[in-house]
Protein backbone atom coordinates (compact mmCIF):
# COMPACT_ATOMS: atom_id res chain seq x y z
CA UNK A 1 0.00 0.00 0.00
CA UNK A 2 1.00 3.47 -0.89
CA UNK A 3 1.12 6.80 1.51
CA UNK A 4 -1.79 8.72 -0.03
CA UNK A 5 -1.03 11.86 1.92
CA UNK A 6 2.01 14.28 1.58
CA UNK A 7 4.37 13.52 4.47
CA UNK A 8 5.99 16.03 6.54
CA UNK A 9 7.96 14.88 9.23
CA UNK A 10 7.72 18.53 10.66
CA UNK A 11 4.42 17.81 12.06
CA UNK A 12 5.31 14.93 14.17
CA UNK A 13 4.54 15.22 17.96
CA UNK A 14 6.82 13.61 20.29
CA UNK A 15 6.67 10.00 21.52
CA UNK A 16 5.09 8.96 24.63
CA UNK A 17 8.07 7.65 26.92
CA UNK A 18 5.87 6.31 29.20
CA UNK A 19 8.94 4.68 31.71
CA UNK A 20 10.62 8.13 31.86
CA UNK A 21 7.65 9.39 33.80
CA UNK A 22 8.27 6.46 36.27
CA UNK A 23 11.90 7.14 36.80
CA UNK A 24 11.14 10.84 37.13
CA UNK A 25 8.07 10.16 39.75
CA UNK A 26 10.81 7.79 41.33
CA UNK A 27 13.96 10.36 41.78
CA UNK A 28 11.00 12.65 43.13
CA UNK A 29 10.03 10.79 45.97
CA UNK A 30 13.79 9.95 46.92
CA UNK A 31 14.65 13.82 46.67
CA UNK A 32 11.62 14.52 49.11
CA UNK A 33 12.88 12.07 51.23
CA UNK A 34 16.43 13.14 51.66
CA UNK A 35 15.12 16.75 52.45
CA UNK A 36 12.63 15.43 54.76
CA UNK A 37 15.68 13.47 56.47
CA UNK A 38 18.10 16.55 56.12
CA UNK A 39 15.13 18.72 57.68
CA UNK A 40 13.95 16.91 60.54
CA UNK A 41 16.42 15.46 61.83
CA UNK A 42 17.86 17.36 65.04
CA UNK A 43 21.49 15.56 65.10
CA UNK A 44 22.21 18.18 61.49
CA UNK A 45 22.32 20.56 64.20
CA UNK A 46 21.42 23.20 61.55
CA UNK A 47 21.56 25.95 63.94
CA UNK A 48 24.63 25.33 65.02
CA UNK A 49 26.35 25.17 61.52
CA UNK A 50 24.94 28.48 60.75
CA UNK A 51 26.32 29.52 64.26
CA UNK A 52 30.12 27.85 63.12
CA UNK A 53 29.72 28.93 59.13
CA UNK A 54 31.69 32.30 59.77
CA UNK A 55 33.55 31.71 62.86
CA UNK A 56 36.94 33.57 62.18
CA UNK A 57 38.97 30.25 62.98
CA UNK A 58 37.12 28.54 60.04
CA UNK A 59 37.91 31.59 57.59
CA UNK A 60 41.57 31.26 58.84
CA UNK A 61 41.37 27.68 58.43
CA UNK A 62 40.08 27.86 55.11
CA UNK A 63 42.46 30.69 54.16
CA UNK A 64 45.55 27.91 55.09
CA UNK A 65 43.70 25.09 52.85
CA UNK A 66 43.19 27.92 49.91
CA UNK A 67 46.83 29.89 50.58
CA UNK A 68 48.53 25.59 50.66
CA UNK A 69 47.07 24.78 47.59
CA UNK A 70 47.80 28.25 45.66
CA UNK A 71 51.16 27.45 46.82
CA UNK A 72 51.55 24.10 45.91
CA UNK A 73 49.54 24.41 43.00
CA UNK A 74 52.03 26.89 41.35
CA UNK A 75 55.06 25.24 42.30
CA UNK A 76 53.81 22.07 41.55
CA UNK A 77 53.29 23.04 38.16
CA UNK A 78 56.42 24.97 37.89
CA UNK A 79 58.41 22.00 38.65
CA UNK A 80 55.88 19.71 36.19
CA UNK A 81 56.82 21.55 33.31
CA UNK A 82 60.74 21.29 33.88
CA UNK A 83 60.08 17.61 34.50
CA UNK A 84 57.90 17.34 31.31
CA UNK A 85 60.63 19.29 29.31
CA UNK A 86 63.40 17.32 30.83
CA UNK A 87 61.50 13.78 30.39
CA UNK A 88 61.24 14.60 26.40
CA UNK A 89 65.07 15.95 26.50
CA UNK A 90 67.13 13.83 23.99
CA UNK A 91 69.69 13.87 27.03
CA UNK A 92 69.06 10.69 28.10
CA UNK A 93 70.36 10.62 31.88
CA UNK A 94 67.87 14.22 32.35
CA UNK A 95 65.22 11.82 30.74
CA UNK A 96 65.85 9.15 32.63
CA UNK A 97 66.20 10.97 36.20
CA UNK A 98 63.02 12.92 36.05
CA UNK A 99 61.39 9.73 34.57
CA UNK A 100 62.35 8.20 38.02
CA UNK A 101 60.89 11.06 39.83
CA UNK A 102 57.68 11.09 38.31
CA UNK A 103 57.73 7.18 39.04
CA UNK A 104 58.95 7.82 42.48
CA UNK A 105 56.60 10.43 43.64
CA UNK A 106 53.27 9.40 41.74
CA UNK A 107 54.11 5.94 43.70
CA UNK A 108 54.18 7.14 47.24
CA UNK A 109 50.83 7.98 48.98
CA UNK A 110 50.91 11.91 49.92
CA UNK A 111 49.90 11.46 53.57
CA UNK A 112 53.08 9.02 53.91
CA UNK A 113 55.22 11.88 52.39
CA UNK A 114 53.85 14.46 54.56
CA UNK A 115 54.46 12.49 57.71
CA UNK A 116 57.97 11.84 55.91
CA UNK A 117 58.69 15.10 55.26
CA UNK A 118 57.68 16.39 58.45
CA UNK A 119 59.97 13.80 60.33
CA UNK A 120 62.59 14.34 58.39
CA UNK A 121 64.95 15.57 61.29
CA UNK A 122 65.22 12.26 62.22
CA UNK A 123 67.22 11.18 58.81
CA UNK A 124 68.54 14.91 58.47
CA UNK A 125 69.54 15.89 61.93
CA UNK A 126 70.85 19.07 60.21
CA UNK A 127 70.87 20.72 57.11
CA UNK A 128 73.60 22.58 55.68
CA UNK A 129 74.83 24.74 52.62
CA UNK A 130 78.37 23.80 51.51
CA UNK A 131 80.58 22.49 48.98
CA UNK A 132 79.47 18.36 48.52
CA UNK A 133 81.97 16.42 50.67
CA UNK A 134 83.93 19.74 51.85
CA UNK A 135 83.46 22.58 53.94
CA UNK A 136 79.76 23.72 55.08
CA UNK A 137 79.24 27.09 55.30
CA UNK A 138 76.18 27.40 57.42
CA UNK A 139 73.70 24.22 58.74
CA UNK A 140 70.47 25.09 60.50
CA UNK A 141 68.96 22.21 62.69
CA UNK A 142 66.14 20.75 60.48
CA UNK A 143 63.87 21.09 63.24
CA UNK A 144 63.68 24.79 62.89
CA UNK A 145 63.38 24.75 58.78
CA UNK A 146 61.04 22.16 58.78
CA UNK A 147 57.61 23.18 60.24
CA UNK A 148 54.54 22.05 59.26
CA UNK A 149 53.84 24.06 56.99
CA UNK A 150 56.74 23.59 55.25
CA UNK A 151 56.22 20.17 54.99
CA UNK A 152 53.01 20.39 53.96
CA UNK A 153 54.42 22.66 51.21
CA UNK A 154 57.34 20.63 50.38
CA UNK A 155 55.20 17.41 50.46
CA UNK A 156 52.57 18.12 48.30
CA UNK A 157 54.55 20.48 45.60
CA UNK A 158 56.90 17.31 45.21
CA UNK A 159 53.68 14.88 44.62
CA UNK A 160 51.82 17.32 42.54
CA UNK A 161 54.91 18.01 40.26
CA UNK A 162 54.77 14.69 39.39
CA UNK A 163 51.42 14.75 38.45
CA UNK A 164 51.79 17.67 36.17
CA UNK A 165 54.19 16.78 34.62
CA UNK A 166 52.76 13.65 32.98
CA UNK A 167 49.60 16.31 31.88
CA UNK A 168 52.28 18.65 30.76
CA UNK A 169 53.34 16.05 28.91
CA UNK A 170 50.84 14.55 27.14
CA UNK A 171 49.95 18.42 26.11
CA UNK A 172 53.45 18.63 24.73
CA UNK A 173 53.03 15.56 22.72
CA UNK A 174 49.70 16.33 21.59
CA UNK A 175 50.85 19.52 19.42
CA UNK A 176 51.30 19.00 15.66
CA UNK A 177 54.88 18.54 14.51
CA UNK A 178 54.40 21.12 11.89
CA UNK A 179 54.27 23.47 14.56
CA UNK A 180 57.84 23.00 16.07
CA UNK A 181 59.17 22.89 12.46
CA UNK A 182 58.19 26.16 11.76
CA UNK A 183 59.01 28.00 14.73
CA UNK A 184 62.54 26.56 14.32
CA UNK A 185 62.27 27.55 10.51
CA UNK A 186 61.84 31.04 11.13
CA UNK A 187 64.56 31.32 13.43
CA UNK A 188 63.04 31.10 17.05
CA UNK A 189 65.47 29.49 19.63
CA UNK A 190 64.50 26.56 21.40
CA UNK A 191 62.82 28.53 24.32
CA UNK A 192 60.84 31.15 21.85
CA UNK A 193 59.91 28.04 20.19
CA UNK A 194 58.86 25.99 23.59
CA UNK A 195 57.38 29.18 25.57
CA UNK A 196 55.52 31.15 22.29
CA UNK A 197 54.67 28.09 20.07
CA UNK A 198 54.40 24.55 21.83
CA UNK A 199 53.09 25.62 25.31
CA UNK A 200 50.20 27.80 24.42
CA UNK A 201 49.27 25.34 22.36
CA UNK A 202 49.78 22.46 24.73
CA UNK A 203 47.66 24.08 27.30
CA UNK A 204 44.22 23.58 25.51
CA UNK A 205 44.88 19.88 26.23
CA UNK A 206 46.36 20.59 30.02
CA UNK A 207 44.33 22.95 31.46
CA UNK A 208 40.82 20.05 31.89
CA UNK A 209 43.13 17.36 33.50
CA UNK A 210 45.07 20.21 35.81
CA UNK A 211 41.65 21.75 36.82
CA UNK A 212 41.06 18.24 37.87
CA UNK A 213 44.27 18.29 39.66
CA UNK A 214 43.77 21.39 41.54
CA UNK A 215 40.36 20.20 42.63
CA UNK A 216 41.57 17.02 44.38
CA UNK A 217 44.35 19.00 45.65
CA UNK A 218 42.38 21.38 47.39
CA UNK A 219 40.66 18.21 48.79
CA UNK A 220 44.08 16.86 49.44
CA UNK A 221 45.08 19.52 51.85
CA UNK A 222 42.95 18.02 54.16
CA UNK A 223 45.71 15.93 55.09
CA UNK A 224 47.81 17.76 56.77
CA UNK A 225 45.47 18.01 59.84
CA UNK A 226 47.46 14.66 60.83
CA UNK A 227 50.54 17.24 61.34
CA UNK A 228 48.58 20.03 63.12
CA UNK A 229 48.64 22.09 60.25
CA UNK A 230 45.39 24.70 60.61
CA UNK A 231 43.57 24.11 57.67
CA UNK A 232 39.93 24.32 57.15
CA UNK A 233 39.25 20.41 58.15
CA UNK A 234 42.23 20.98 61.65
CA UNK A 235 40.09 24.38 62.62
CA UNK A 236 36.66 22.13 62.65
CA UNK A 237 37.99 19.39 64.33
CA UNK A 238 39.78 22.02 67.42
CA UNK A 239 36.03 23.25 67.41
CA UNK A 240 34.27 19.64 68.18
CA UNK A 241 36.99 18.46 70.27
CA UNK A 242 35.67 20.98 72.45
CA UNK A 243 31.84 21.30 71.82
CA UNK A 244 31.27 17.38 70.55
CA UNK A 245 28.90 18.89 67.75
CA UNK A 246 30.94 16.37 65.30
CA UNK A 247 28.28 16.51 62.44
CA UNK A 248 27.31 20.11 62.30
CA UNK A 249 30.95 20.86 62.29
CA UNK A 250 31.97 18.70 59.37
CA UNK A 251 28.94 20.25 57.30
CA UNK A 252 30.93 23.42 57.77
CA UNK A 253 33.50 22.29 56.27
CA UNK A 254 31.91 20.57 53.46
CA UNK A 255 30.15 23.81 53.03
CA UNK A 256 33.27 25.47 52.48
CA UNK A 257 34.97 23.23 50.34
CA UNK A 258 32.06 22.65 47.85
CA UNK A 259 32.28 26.24 47.59
CA UNK A 260 35.88 26.56 46.46
CA UNK A 261 35.37 23.62 44.21
CA UNK A 262 32.68 25.34 42.38
CA UNK A 263 34.69 28.56 42.07
CA UNK A 264 37.35 26.72 40.88
CA UNK A 265 35.45 24.53 38.13
CA UNK A 266 33.90 28.44 37.04
CA UNK A 267 37.69 29.26 36.43
CA UNK A 268 38.12 26.22 34.92
CA UNK A 269 35.54 26.71 32.26
CA UNK A 270 36.42 30.28 31.28
CA UNK A 271 40.38 28.86 30.94
CA UNK A 272 38.92 25.79 28.51
CA UNK A 273 37.12 28.50 26.13
CA UNK A 274 40.07 31.24 26.14
CA UNK A 275 42.58 28.62 25.15
CA UNK A 276 40.16 26.75 23.09
CA UNK A 277 40.42 29.79 20.89
CA UNK A 278 42.94 28.80 18.42
CA UNK A 279 41.30 25.69 17.46
CA UNK B 1 76.31 38.15 -11.51
CA UNK B 2 78.55 37.48 -8.83
CA UNK B 3 81.10 35.08 -7.82
CA UNK B 4 79.77 33.34 -5.08
CA UNK B 5 76.61 31.83 -4.91
CA UNK B 6 73.52 32.72 -2.23
CA UNK B 7 73.59 28.92 -1.84
CA UNK B 8 76.00 26.42 -2.37
CA UNK B 9 75.11 22.33 -1.55
CA UNK B 10 77.69 19.52 -2.17
CA UNK B 11 77.86 16.16 -1.66
CA UNK B 12 75.33 16.12 0.95
CA UNK B 13 74.50 12.63 2.85
CA UNK B 14 71.32 11.92 4.74
CA UNK B 15 69.96 9.27 5.89
CA UNK B 16 67.11 7.83 7.64
CA UNK B 17 68.28 4.20 9.19
CA UNK B 18 69.19 1.89 6.28
CA UNK B 19 67.39 4.29 3.92
CA UNK B 20 69.52 6.87 2.04
CA UNK B 21 67.56 9.76 1.39
CA UNK B 22 70.06 12.00 -0.04
CA UNK B 23 73.01 10.14 -1.32
CA UNK B 24 75.71 12.91 -2.52
CA UNK B 25 73.60 15.74 -3.55
CA UNK B 26 75.27 19.07 -5.18
CA UNK B 27 73.83 21.52 -6.20
CA UNK B 28 74.44 25.62 -6.48
CA UNK B 29 71.79 28.25 -6.62
CA UNK B 30 72.72 32.12 -8.01
CA UNK B 31 71.52 35.15 -6.75
CA UNK B 32 68.06 35.53 -7.92
CA UNK B 33 67.59 32.44 -9.46
CA UNK B 34 64.37 30.22 -9.35
CA UNK B 35 65.29 26.67 -9.18
CA UNK B 36 62.59 23.87 -9.28
CA UNK B 37 63.25 20.19 -8.38
CA UNK B 38 61.09 17.40 -9.17
CA UNK B 39 61.25 13.93 -9.04
CA UNK B 40 59.39 10.96 -7.99
CA UNK B 41 57.58 10.77 -4.35
CA UNK B 42 60.88 9.30 -2.02
CA UNK B 43 63.60 11.11 -4.47
CA UNK B 44 64.67 12.94 -1.41
CA UNK B 45 63.64 16.75 -3.18
CA UNK B 46 61.90 17.53 0.19
CA UNK B 47 64.60 16.38 2.21
CA UNK B 48 67.08 18.13 0.25
CA UNK B 49 65.04 21.53 1.32
CA UNK B 50 64.54 20.14 4.88
CA UNK B 51 68.00 19.55 5.33
CA UNK B 52 68.87 23.07 3.79
CA UNK B 53 66.93 25.02 6.16
CA UNK B 54 68.64 22.22 9.13
CA UNK B 55 65.26 20.88 10.42
CA UNK B 56 67.21 17.65 9.66
CA UNK B 57 70.96 17.16 10.07
CA UNK B 58 72.85 15.84 7.38
CA UNK B 59 75.02 12.51 7.90
CA UNK B 60 77.72 14.51 5.49
CA UNK B 61 79.04 16.61 2.75
CA UNK B 62 78.75 20.10 3.24
CA UNK B 63 76.43 23.33 2.71
CA UNK B 64 76.93 27.00 2.98
CA UNK B 65 74.87 29.83 2.53
CA UNK B 66 76.68 33.30 0.83
CA UNK B 67 80.09 31.54 1.53
CA UNK B 68 79.18 30.41 5.46
CA UNK B 69 79.31 27.05 6.32
CA UNK B 70 75.81 25.82 7.47
CA UNK B 71 75.57 23.94 10.81
CA UNK B 72 78.99 23.64 11.63
CA UNK B 73 82.20 25.66 12.27
CA UNK B 74 85.44 25.31 12.96
CA UNK B 75 86.58 25.70 16.80
CA UNK B 76 89.98 25.69 17.93
CA UNK B 77 91.09 23.70 14.35
CA UNK B 78 88.40 21.20 14.92
CA UNK B 79 85.12 21.11 12.98
CA UNK B 80 82.37 20.86 15.37
CA UNK B 81 78.90 21.36 15.36
CA UNK B 82 77.13 25.37 15.86
CA UNK B 83 75.36 25.70 19.10
CA UNK B 84 71.87 25.95 18.95
CA UNK B 85 71.49 30.10 19.09
CA UNK B 86 74.20 30.29 15.76
CA UNK B 87 71.85 27.61 13.96
CA UNK B 88 68.61 29.61 15.01
CA UNK B 89 70.40 32.48 13.49
CA UNK B 90 71.49 30.71 9.85
CA UNK B 91 68.08 29.67 9.67
CA UNK B 92 66.05 32.78 10.05
CA UNK B 93 68.19 34.39 6.58
CA UNK B 94 66.25 31.51 5.41
CA UNK B 95 62.35 31.67 4.32
CA UNK B 96 60.55 28.37 4.49
CA UNK B 97 57.00 27.31 3.59
CA UNK B 98 55.88 23.93 3.92
CA UNK B 99 53.22 22.21 2.71
CA UNK B 100 51.20 21.99 5.60
CA UNK B 101 51.52 25.26 5.50
CA UNK B 102 52.14 25.31 9.34
CA UNK B 103 50.68 28.58 10.18
CA UNK B 104 51.02 28.99 14.33
CA UNK B 105 47.16 28.10 14.90
CA UNK B 106 47.22 29.91 18.34
CA UNK B 107 47.52 33.69 16.98
CA UNK B 108 46.14 35.89 14.06
CA UNK B 109 47.13 36.41 10.52
CA UNK B 110 48.93 39.44 12.10
CA UNK B 111 50.81 38.15 14.63
CA UNK B 112 52.37 35.06 12.60
CA UNK B 113 53.78 38.10 10.32
CA UNK B 114 55.05 40.27 13.02
CA UNK B 115 56.24 38.04 16.17
CA UNK B 116 58.84 36.47 13.89
CA UNK B 117 60.03 39.76 13.67
CA UNK B 118 60.16 41.22 16.89
CA UNK B 119 61.22 37.63 18.19
CA UNK B 120 64.06 36.87 16.22
CA UNK B 121 64.75 40.27 14.33
CA UNK B 122 64.05 42.76 17.36
CA UNK B 123 62.29 44.52 15.37
CA UNK B 124 59.97 47.24 16.83
CA UNK B 125 56.73 46.33 16.93
CA UNK B 126 55.12 49.63 14.93
CA UNK B 127 57.54 48.80 12.13
CA UNK B 128 56.82 44.80 12.47
CA UNK B 129 53.30 45.54 11.53
CA UNK B 130 54.01 47.97 9.16
CA UNK B 131 55.65 45.34 6.89
CA UNK B 132 53.36 42.34 7.92
CA UNK B 133 50.43 44.56 6.36
CA UNK B 134 53.02 45.30 3.57
CA UNK B 135 53.63 41.53 2.86
CA UNK B 136 50.12 40.88 3.07
CA UNK B 137 48.69 43.22 0.75
CA UNK B 138 51.04 41.44 -1.27
CA UNK B 139 49.80 38.00 -1.17
CA UNK B 140 45.70 39.56 -1.11
CA UNK B 141 44.91 39.16 2.19
CA UNK B 142 44.97 42.76 3.93
CA UNK B 143 40.93 41.94 4.97
CA UNK B 144 42.45 38.73 7.05
CA UNK B 145 45.25 40.28 9.03
CA UNK B 146 42.46 39.92 12.37
CA UNK B 147 41.62 36.41 11.52
CA UNK B 148 43.15 32.91 13.24
CA UNK B 149 44.25 30.37 10.16
CA UNK B 150 41.66 27.70 11.02
CA UNK B 151 39.35 30.60 9.93
CA UNK B 152 41.15 30.40 6.40
CA UNK B 153 40.72 28.18 3.21
CA UNK B 154 44.21 26.16 1.92
CA UNK B 155 44.93 28.39 -0.10
CA UNK B 156 45.15 31.49 1.72
CA UNK B 157 46.96 30.13 4.77
CA UNK B 158 49.73 28.97 2.47
CA UNK B 159 49.37 32.87 1.23
CA UNK B 160 50.15 34.06 4.60
CA UNK B 161 52.81 31.53 5.25
CA UNK B 162 54.88 32.70 2.34
CA UNK B 163 54.21 36.47 3.80
CA UNK B 164 55.40 35.18 7.14
CA UNK B 165 58.41 33.42 5.49
CA UNK B 166 59.06 36.79 3.55
CA UNK B 167 58.48 38.87 6.37
CA UNK B 168 62.26 38.25 7.87
CA UNK B 169 63.42 39.27 4.96
CA UNK B 170 65.36 36.20 3.48
CA UNK B 171 68.35 35.75 1.53
CA UNK B 172 66.49 32.55 -0.35
CA UNK B 173 63.02 31.10 0.06
CA UNK B 174 62.79 27.40 0.09
CA UNK B 175 59.35 25.59 -1.08
CA UNK B 176 58.63 22.06 0.58
CA UNK B 177 55.51 21.32 -1.77
CA UNK B 178 53.47 24.38 -1.45
CA UNK B 179 50.43 23.22 -3.19
CA UNK B 180 50.42 19.40 -2.38
CA UNK B 181 47.74 20.16 0.23
CA UNK B 182 45.48 21.94 -1.37
CA UNK B 183 42.37 21.44 -3.35
CA UNK B 184 42.77 21.48 -7.00
CA UNK B 185 40.91 25.24 -7.17
CA UNK B 186 42.82 26.91 -4.71
CA UNK B 187 46.25 25.81 -6.31
CA UNK B 188 46.82 28.92 -8.73
CA UNK B 189 46.10 31.63 -6.49
CA UNK B 190 49.21 29.74 -4.53
CA UNK B 191 51.51 29.45 -7.74
CA UNK B 192 50.16 33.33 -8.39
CA UNK B 193 52.17 34.34 -5.09
CA UNK B 194 55.36 32.22 -6.32
CA UNK B 195 55.32 33.40 -9.29
CA UNK B 196 54.93 37.30 -9.12
CA UNK B 197 58.15 36.65 -6.22
CA UNK B 198 60.23 35.09 -8.73
CA UNK B 199 59.48 37.99 -11.36
CA UNK B 200 60.46 40.12 -8.26
CA UNK B 201 63.85 38.68 -8.05
CA UNK B 202 63.77 36.29 -5.41
CA UNK B 203 65.99 33.22 -4.82
CA UNK B 204 64.03 30.28 -4.33
CA UNK B 205 64.10 26.71 -4.50
CA UNK B 206 60.56 25.27 -5.40
CA UNK B 207 60.14 21.40 -4.50
CA UNK B 208 57.01 20.58 -6.31
CA UNK B 209 54.81 17.90 -8.39
CA UNK B 210 53.25 20.69 -10.58
CA UNK B 211 55.05 19.75 -13.58
CA UNK B 212 54.41 23.16 -15.68
CA UNK B 213 54.36 25.14 -13.10
CA UNK B 214 58.18 23.90 -12.38
CA UNK B 215 59.02 24.16 -16.26
CA UNK B 216 57.23 27.79 -16.62
CA UNK B 217 59.06 29.65 -13.08
CA UNK B 218 62.24 27.96 -13.35
CA UNK B 219 65.51 29.39 -14.41
CA UNK B 220 66.95 25.92 -13.68
CA UNK B 221 65.24 23.06 -12.77
CA UNK B 222 66.74 19.17 -11.33
CA UNK B 223 65.73 15.97 -11.51
CA UNK B 224 65.92 14.19 -8.78
CA UNK B 225 65.56 9.99 -8.35
CA UNK B 226 66.30 7.88 -5.35
CA UNK B 227 68.43 10.36 -3.34
CA UNK B 228 70.69 11.98 -6.07
CA UNK B 229 70.59 14.22 -8.90
CA UNK B 230 70.39 12.36 -12.04
CA UNK B 231 70.02 15.47 -14.52
CA UNK B 232 70.11 19.26 -14.02
CA UNK B 233 69.50 22.24 -16.73
CA UNK B 234 66.89 24.80 -18.33
CA UNK B 235 63.51 24.04 -18.35
CA UNK B 236 63.86 23.47 -22.19
CA UNK B 237 67.01 20.75 -21.85
CA UNK B 238 64.66 18.87 -18.63
CA UNK B 239 61.47 18.99 -20.30
CA UNK B 240 62.59 19.09 -24.01
CA UNK B 241 65.51 17.47 -24.58
CA UNK B 242 65.93 15.01 -21.46
CA UNK B 243 68.98 13.05 -21.67
CA UNK B 244 68.68 10.02 -19.00
CA UNK B 245 66.53 7.53 -19.22
CA UNK B 246 64.78 7.87 -16.05
CA UNK B 247 63.97 11.65 -16.78
CA UNK B 248 62.13 10.44 -19.96
CA UNK B 249 60.29 7.61 -18.17
CA UNK B 250 59.54 10.30 -15.71
CA UNK B 251 58.46 12.81 -18.01
CA UNK B 252 56.13 10.22 -20.16
CA UNK B 253 53.96 9.46 -17.16
CA UNK B 254 52.70 13.41 -17.84
CA UNK B 255 52.92 13.68 -21.67
CA UNK B 256 50.35 14.85 -23.14
CA UNK B 257 48.77 15.87 -20.64
CA UNK B 258 51.48 18.51 -18.93
CA UNK B 259 53.73 19.06 -20.95
CA UNK B 260 51.84 21.11 -23.63
CA UNK B 261 49.05 23.12 -21.74
CA UNK B 262 50.82 24.96 -19.27
CA UNK B 263 48.26 25.39 -16.72
CA UNK B 264 47.24 22.02 -16.61
CA UNK B 265 48.00 20.51 -13.45
CA UNK B 266 48.77 16.73 -12.81
CA UNK B 267 49.11 15.06 -9.35
CA UNK B 268 51.84 13.05 -9.00
CA UNK B 269 50.11 10.55 -7.18
CA UNK B 270 47.32 9.99 -10.05
CA UNK B 271 49.96 9.00 -12.43
CA UNK B 272 52.28 6.96 -10.30
CA UNK B 273 49.52 4.90 -9.20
Amino acid sequence: MSEARTVDVAAARPRVRPMRWVAGAVMLVLAAQLGWFLYTNPRFEWPVVGQYLFHPNVLLGLGMTVLLTVICMTLGSGLGVLLAVGRLSAFRPLSWACTLYIGLFRGVPPLVQLLFWFNLAYLLPRISLGVPFGPTFASWPTNTVISALTAAIIGFTLHEAAYMAEIVRAGILGVDAGQRDAARAMGFTAGQSFFKVVLPQAMRVIIPPTGSQFISLLKGTSLVSVIALADLLYSVQVIYNQTYQIVPLLIVACFWYLIVVTLLSVGQQRLERHFGKGQ
Amino acid sequence: MSGEPVLRVREVRKSFGDHAALDGVSLEVREGEVVTVIGPSGSGKSTLVRCVHQLEAIDGGAMYLDGELLGHEFHRGHLRPLPARKVAAQRSRMGMVFQQFNLFAHWSVLRNLTEPQVLVHGTPVEKAREEALRLLERVGLSDKAQAHPRQLSGGQQQRVAIARALATNPRIMLFDEPTSALDPELVDEVLSVVRDLAGGGMTMIIVTHEMSFAREVADRCVFMEKGRVVETGTPEEIFEHPRSPRLRAFLSRFSGRAAETPHDRVLEEETAS
